[in-house]
């Protein structure tokens, strides 16, 4: 039936024509049956289009959600692509299992998790999510059903996993999870005072597996780059308690002006002054990994018009100077970004051909749709990120040009000559159809 | 405790089943879909069930549910708590020209889960404490014109249920009267969604939960139906005829 969906980005109410398997047989049936392009939609937590197609269908696989196996002596769980990391770790942290990569909100299924390939904070260490997947199943729309991974199938394996859902679905995936010895996260907080302070703490952090920086935008001049580091290890011991529920619902019908430069900057001064937050400290893995997942619905707090969210990836060498840059934009164009992450990539290389990540730093910023302007300051993000040899990340975005996707992803062809005819999404239209 | 589900790929049943799966619960999962069955098998299994079997039936079917009932016993064992969830909403219009379609309605959602329960009780060892949670609907509360033939049959349903209750009440047997409102489940897939009346199946499946702890009799559900549902039964005619419901 027809149904308005937006992404999480909130940027547009696109109708698509919505089926919802609850079973597997459903969802290969969905996948076989003639029509316009097809594309498969999980929990709607990617930014911009990779999970939109629109005024075409989408298959949502919400409800697959299924666990098919868990081998609580080897830490390995096969389930229906929909399950949620969310559902996954209530069932596998009171066993001693953990995910081996989790982004920043548990909100999202396996199959999105590895059709976009996702990182966590532990990238230096692990690498992504599709470097744990053993196997997955996948049905095209002919009919066939098979079973890849690094061994079978390979090559389809490699264009799957961050292949933004094209190459079929993703019937379940079967996943290795890492030990833990409690639920609790030892956690660590230091104060940054510019972006080479950043680079200096990453350095010295080699033996905490989970770093992450929180930047203020805001800050201008030698003050660039302020902000916090968070380090992190799993705790040895504290229990195996999960984590409840969201405890906070965002107002629908938040007012776009709720979030400008003036309440961000009021947010940023108020956390970078929270005086409890430094130190070391055992908090829950919930706090650590998820702390927006508190509030449900937080993307309604942009307001109708919706927001963007910059992710790019920059190569090591040119880091420093691309970072700073595009921190100075970011505070010359006022525009106010909520959350700023910085984070360092590792070189653990992914199975898949168009994973994001690359050795180097990875920035993300979020910024209120105002229009024009907004799409300005992007487009010159992009310029700066493309120039430093970087590239953005599909999961985020919503404005790259396709000459900018086709820059940072050389390999993209394969993936197109993986693609399941049948399936398209709004992002892939946009990034492989126009001609710069 | 043992649960025996009948219509166990509802996904109102799988919430609730979720919900005792991690409680170590037994679970005998009826349905007519062997491959989904084993599919939900092998999730409460995961879940924490301490075990979970499956078992091929046309729940629907009247003729033959007593010698059926009969081999879940003897091969299962005589189930502590019975869940029935199956049923089928059909479409109202085209059932009052389809009579096939309305009495399947009828049929499944009214005729064949009394007999099973009749059943049940039938051949039930004495004393043998048993909950019974019967899924009905709100649809059952007062016969309207968009939906009285599934209505009708839940409320035949429910009187029946409220028998029951009344035959054993203060015995080893307690029945507990489920009425969910609208629940986004694949029933409910042909029908427009969203806004605040509509409710997902993990939380009845929660209500079911408690009540059963509890021991209540009837749970609306979400609770915000009792009060609804009271207005609409008791609406005096010159203004329910007015009423497009």
């Amino acid at each position: 039936m027809q149904r308005v969906v937006s992404s999480w980005g909130r940027l547009g109410q696109v109708p698509h024509d919505i089926t919802r398997p609850a079973f597997l047989d459903e969802a290969q049936a969905a996948v076989r049956s003639p029509g316009p392009p097809q594309l498969c939609f999980g929990l709607g937590r990617s930014y911009g289009d990779v999970c939109l197609n629109a005024n075409g269908r989408l298959i949502v696989t919400d409800s697959l959600d299924r666990i098919i196996g868990f081998d609580r002596e080897r830490g390995i769980l096969r389930a229906e692509a929909g399950l949620s990391l969310d559902r996954l770790l209530r069932m596998t942290v009171p066993a001693g299992w953990f995910a081996p990569v989790v982004p920043g909100t548990k909100f999202v299924t396996l199959g999105g998790a590895l059709a976009n390939d996702v990182h966590g904070k532990n990238h230096e260490t692990v690498g992504t999510f599709g470097a744990h997947v053993t196997a997955l199943g996948l049905a095209r729309s002919t009919g066939e059903l098979l079973t890849l991974s690094r061994t079978e199938n390979s090559d389809l394996f490699a264009a799957t996993v961050g292949g933004l859902g094209l190459t079929g679905m993703i019937l379940w995936a079967e996943l290795q999870l890492v030990p833990i010895r409690s639920a609790m996260i030892d956690g660590e907080t230091l104060p940054l005072k510019d972006l080479a302070d950043f680079f200096r703490v990453s350095e010295e952090s080699g033996d905490w597996p989970y770093r992450v920086a929180w930047i203020d935008c805001l800050a201008k001049g030698s003050a660039v780059g302020r902000g916090f580091y968070i380090r992190g290890r799993h705790a040895g011991s504290g229990g195996f308690a999960v984590h409840g529920a969201p405890r906070i619902g965002a107002p629908f019908g938040a007012p776009g002006w709720l979030l400008n430069s003036r309440t961000i900057g009021l947010f940023n001064t108020a956390y970078l002054h929270r005086p409890f937050v430094l130190g070391a400290k055992r908090v829950h893995y919930e706090p650590f990994f998820f702390p927006l997942d508190a509030v449900a619905n937080w993307n309604r707090m942009y307001g109708k018009r919706g927001f963007f969210q910059h992710q790019s990836a920059i190569p090591t060498a040119a880091a420093f100077d691309a970072l700073r840059r595009l921190l100075e934009l970011t505070a010359e164009f006022g525009e106010g970004s909520f959350l700023v992450v910085l984070k360092l990539f590792g070189d653990k290389p992914s199975p898949g051909i168009l994973s994001f990540p690359l050795p180097g730093a990875t920035l993300a910023l979020d910024f209120p749709n105002k229009g024009e302007s907004t799409h300005r300051l992007l487009d010159r993000m992009a310029e700066v990120v493309l120039a430093a040899g970087g590239r953005l990340y599909p999961a985020k975005d919503a404005t790259m040009s396709g000459e900018a996707f086709r820059a940072g992803y050389p390999d993209w062809r394969k993936l197109e000559a993986a693609r399941d005819p049948a399936i398209m999404s709004d992002f892939w239209r946009r990034v492989t159809t126009e001609t710069a | 405790m043992k649960i025996l589900i009948l219509g166990a790929t509802s996904a109102i049943a799988q919430a609730y089943a979720r919900r005792c799966a991690a409680k170590g619960d037994d679970f005998v999962l009826a349905g007519r879909r062997g491959e989904r069955l084993v599919a939900i098998a092998a999730d409460l299994r995961a879940s924490g069930a301490t075990s979970a079997e499956t078992i091929v039936l046309d729940l629907a079917a009247i003729d033959g549910i007593e010698a059926r009932m009969h081999n879940i016993r003897t091969q299962f064992g005589e189930p502590d708590q019975v869940v029935i969830a199956y049923g089928v909403l059909g479409n109202q219009v085209s059932a009052e020209g389809d009579l096939a379609q309305a009495r399947a309605v009828l049929d499944s959602n009214f005729m064949s889960a009394a007999v099973w329960i009749l059943a049940l009780l039938k051949d039930r060892p004495e004393g043998h404490k048993l909950t019974v949670v019967g899924i009905g609907s709100v649809a059952g509360d007062r016969g309207r014109a968009s939906n009285f033939i599934y209505g009708s049959a839940k409320a035949g349903f429910d009187r029946f249920l409220e028998g029951l209750a009344h035959k054993y009440d203060g015995s080893s047997i307690r029945i507990v009267r489920v009425k969910p409102g609208f629940v986004d489940t694949p029933m409910t897939a042909g029908i427009e969604k969203g806004g605040p009346l509509w409710a997902k199946p993990d939380q009845v499946a929660a209500d079911i939960e408690r009540a059963v702890e509890k021991g209540r009799r009837i749970v609306y559900t979400p609770w915000f139906w009792w009060p609804i549902m009271m207005i609409i039964r008791h609406l005096p005619w010159f203004v329910f005829r007015r009423l497009k419901i």
